[in-house]
């Protein structure tokens, strides 16, 4: 094989690694893993954001009556006399769900596990595009500082709700988030997209074009197929979203009528006219929807790769898991219309969405039929991963139960704005995907860092979030099938309500504890970085190829040429062979004792060798 | 330590970049289907919706002006091929000064429908589209010209060859695609006009 030394010329040019600069290595890094740090630290930053978010309004939500003087003191005139104002409220769980949709469940998770799982599962040196990746992150960073910098305006951050319909978005002087904070949100959403398309199409192109000899594509991990999957959905939608903001953004700022008509806004009548604020629901749903799912994917993806190493067994049903996040992908551009049933869309629509919409649930049975096949008589190994990924599986189940519900549009009409809708989501994604990117972490952390995080740490950081999350959002369906709606700011004033205060208070005490529960998790994550077992280069037995690197990071991740892979990535204790894995790169003919004859496919040369080898060892021929 | 990379890498890695470059024309034709499709739903939105005007003949110049760019730059990137450097330069800057020239008809196109009238804040969204097509049409324009002027100012430089042949391969594929998107747009309001 020829090798070069290679020339500057070359696409890997920094391969000096002691003489790179702080700047070069640690910020405008275009190395793979670097940018996968990147996404992750910058995503649990934001997180935590959205968390302190997420506590304020519920404190407000808990004691609607009473006032907080520290909050006066932390927020100033949006909190006078330490109560929230409404105005507030409305801010704090747009930007509390904007942030944790995508810049956390979209950009930290796909970003950080693209990034750093691509190029090492399917063997190849980086990213197709190194300094495109590199682009990418900057512009989710600048997305996220814009939406941060929107606290810091007069008026304060947007408040029409993660989905910003117009025309409360849409008119500036509509409510004081309307104001700058909207221009400020459709800025930072803008600058997003820029980034997962580019990360996108590197992430697509990569896995197509990279992979190393041997690597088909029935041979990559399921981790690879659910990022591959999930960049193809976003690729399709996040495009349409920029026609949405950009219409939105001209009739904000320049007077058009995309989405406005009949408006009167304090006894005077808006020049808008003959605009459709439904137009701008179809736009942002055809995201929207296909949204939801890639942050579902990758956790997807993830819990198969975690329950099957720490099962010691092989995925079950491979094929199957492949074709069903194929379905769900497909499916998933066609059902945005479920968002609108009441619209007043016509009900033979209504009819065909919610059709589509319930169809989905089949493909997500397999899934969740596949992971507890996979660990049926398993051998398991409860490391904080695991329980992570099994708690996932548990979440998506709960929620993806009452998706039955709110996908028949008869039930929806009643469900539909109300808590229902928020438990429902908060299970299947916020819950689920949550946990699918906590799994990962937990899990990737060595190859990360070099460094293993403390299990102690990790098992107070599971149960307490695990038994948080299911007191906090469990008793929402109770208050949503009661009729009670999302987005009020203060339950006391209506009557039928007011027996709802008390669960409140239960469950933002149990929020509360969730959210302190992941101090474990920050503590673990930040100290083990320097402080944490030192990790051995497999520390799983996984079989796949990113653990035949080795710990420290080398630019371009294999000291000399890219092993060859031989095998799925699921032969787990495989009979008749001494380990309980066979890594990708062990070729057949160093595991005769275990091969079975479809190994092969139709390789008549092989199986020919297979057969004598196993007449002469008295080896019984296994066809199962 | 000089890592060890074989040529073969290298030229995956360029295969693998000109792959995401459609990749990322799918995305930007996502985003022209989805305007295109809100556009048709707007305007079955009621009678007096539509564009309700005959488009500009200055569209019909800026169509002419982009096709010519076209052709000059798969001009350019033959000279390429054939190592004419001085050649490749002049089909460059020729398709430059064109695709600069169909921006500036494009312009003119809307003052022309501003004198006619249709302003871009329209209670007729349908009419308001019509920049929106245009405009969103010329910000990749702007993009595309970039990455002319990149190429050439890659040739002047006289950038190894291999650098200039593959810059040059993105710049058509580029290049073509935003015509190609320019006439659907045009057949599009064509039908509608
Ligand atoms: C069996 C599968 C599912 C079905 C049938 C389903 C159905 C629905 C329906 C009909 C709604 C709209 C309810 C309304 O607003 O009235 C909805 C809302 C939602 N779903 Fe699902 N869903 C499913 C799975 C998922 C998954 C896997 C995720 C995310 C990973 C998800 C995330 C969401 C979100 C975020 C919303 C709320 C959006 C909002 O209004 O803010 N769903 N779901
Ligand atoms: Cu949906």
């Amino acid at each position: 094989m020829s090798s070069t030394a290679i020339t500057p010329e070359a696409s890997f040019q920094d391969s000096h690694e002691e003489k790179q600069s702080f700047i070069k290595k640690y910020v405008f890094s275009t190395d793979h893993k670097m940018i996968a740090k990147q996404f992750l630290i910058t995503a649990i930053i934001m997180a935590f954001f959205a968390l302190l978010l997420s506590i304020l309004f519920r404190i407000q939500l808990a004691w609607p009556d009473k006032d907080f003087p520290v909050l006066e003191f932390f927020l100033g005139k949006w909190a006078e006399g330490g109560r929230i104002k409404p105005d507030f409220y409305l801010a704090l769980v747009t930007i509390h769900g904007t942030i944790m949709v995508f810049f956390v469940l979209t950009a930290g998770l796909s970003g950080t596990f693209s990034n750093l799982l691509i190029p090492l599962q399917i063997g190849a040196r980086d990213m197709a595009a190194p300094f495109v990746n590199m682009l990418s992150y900057w512009f989710f960073l600048g997305s996220c500082v814009v939406m941060t910098a929107s606290f810091f305006v007069e008026s304060g951050p947007a408040a029409a709700g993660w989905t910003v319909y117009p025309p409360l978005s849409a008119v500036p002087t509509a409510i004081s988030g309307s104001g700058l904070g909207t221009t400020m949100w459709l800025l930072s959403i803008f600058m997003f997209i820029i980034s997962q398309i580019l990360g996108g199409v590197n992430y697509i192109s990569t896995i197509l074009n990279m992979r190393t000899k041997g690597m088909d594509l029935w041979k990559m991990p399921l981790t690879i197929w659910s990022l591959f999957i999930t960049a193809i959905v976003g690729l399709v939608s996040f495009p349409v979203l920029v026609s949405a903001v950009v219409l939105l953004f001209f009739d904000r700022s320049a007077g058009t009528s995309f989405y406005l008509s009949d408006l009167v806004i304090g006894g005077e009548i808006l020049p808008n006219e003959g605009g459709s604020p439904i137009l701008y629901e179809h736009l942002f749903w055809f995201l929207g929807h296909p949204e939801v799912y890639i942050a579902i994917l990758p956790a997807f993806g993830i819990v198969s790769e975690v329950l099957s190493i720490n099962s010691r067994k092989p995925i079950f049903g491979y094929h199957a898991m492949v074709y069903s996040l194929m379905a769900i992908a497909v499916l998933s551009v066609i059902v945005w219309g479920h968002h609108m049933f009441v619209t007043g869309m016509n009900p033979f629509l209504g009819g065909v969405f919610m059709l589509t919409t319930l169809i989905i649930a089949i493909p997500s049975a397999v899934k969740a039929f596949n992971y507890t096949a996979t660990l049926w008589r398993g051998n398991i190994r409860f490391t904080p991963a695991m329980l992570f990924a099994i708690g996932m599986v548990s979440f998506f189940i709960s929620g993806g139960l009452t998706g039955l519900f709110t996908g028949n549009a008869t039930i929806d009409i009643q469900i539909h704005d109300t808590y229902f809708i928020v438990a429902h989501f908060h299970f299947v994604m916020g819950s689920a995907s949550m946990f699918g990117m906590l799994a990962a972490v937990y899990h990737w952390y060595p190859k990360l860092y070099g460094r293993m995080l403390d299990n102690q740490l990790g098992y107070i950081h599971f149960w307490l979030t695990f038994i948080g999350a299911y007191l906090v959002f469990f008793p929402m369906h109770f208050m949503g099938i009661d009729g009670v709606p999302r987005r009020y700011y203060a339950f006391t004033e209506f009557p039928f309500m007011e027996k709802w205060v008390s669960v409140n208070i239960l469950i933002t005490w149990a929020a509360v504890i969730a959210g302190l529960a992941q101090i474990a998790f920050v503590w673990n994550f930040f100290y083990s970085m320097r402080n944490g077992k030192k990790a051995s280069k497999n520390p799983w037995r996984a079989t796949t190829l990113e653990w035949t690197t080795e710990v420290k990071h080398i630019h371009g991740n294999w000291e000399g040429e890219i092993p060859t892979v031989y095998r799925w990535p699921y032969d787990y204790s495989k009979p008749g062979h001494p380990d309980d894995f066979i890594p990708q790169t062990v070729p057949h003919s160093e595991t005769m004792s275990s091969n079975l004859l479809q190994d092969f496919h139709d390789n008549e040369e092989a199986i020919k060798i297979q057969k004598e080898w196993n007449k002469e060892n008295n080896r019984v021929e296994s066809e199962s | 330590m000089y890592m060890e990379i074989n040529k073969e890498e290298i030229f995956r890695t360029h295969r693998a970049q000109k792959f995401a470059l459609w990749l990322s024309m799918i995305g930007m034709f996502m985003l022209f289907a989805s305007l295109s499709s809100a556009f048709i739903v707007y305007t079955a939105s009621g009678v007096d919706k539509g564009i309700k005007t005959i488009l500009p003949s200055a569209f019909i110049y800026s169509t002419i002006v982009i096709v010519l760019s076209s052709v000059t730059i798969h001009f350019a990137n033959k000279a390429v091929k054939k190592e004419e450097f001085a050649k490749q330069k002049t089909f460059l800057l020729a398709t430059i000064v064109l695709g600069v020239l169909f921006f500036v008809l494009q312009l003119h196109a809307w003052s022309v429908l501003i004198d006619r009238g249709i302003y871009f804040i329209n209670t007729n969204a349908s009419q308001s589209f019509v920049y929106i097509f245009t405009g969103m049409h010329l910000a990749h324009i702007i993009g595309g010209l970039l990455v002319l002027i990149r190429c050439l100012i890659g040739v002047s430089r006289k950038i190894p060859y291999i650098r200039n042949l593959y810059r040059m391969e993105l710049a058509v594929i580029f290049w073509h695609f935003l015509d190609i998107i320019w006439i659907y747009l045009y057949v599009f309001l064509l039908l509608y006009q």
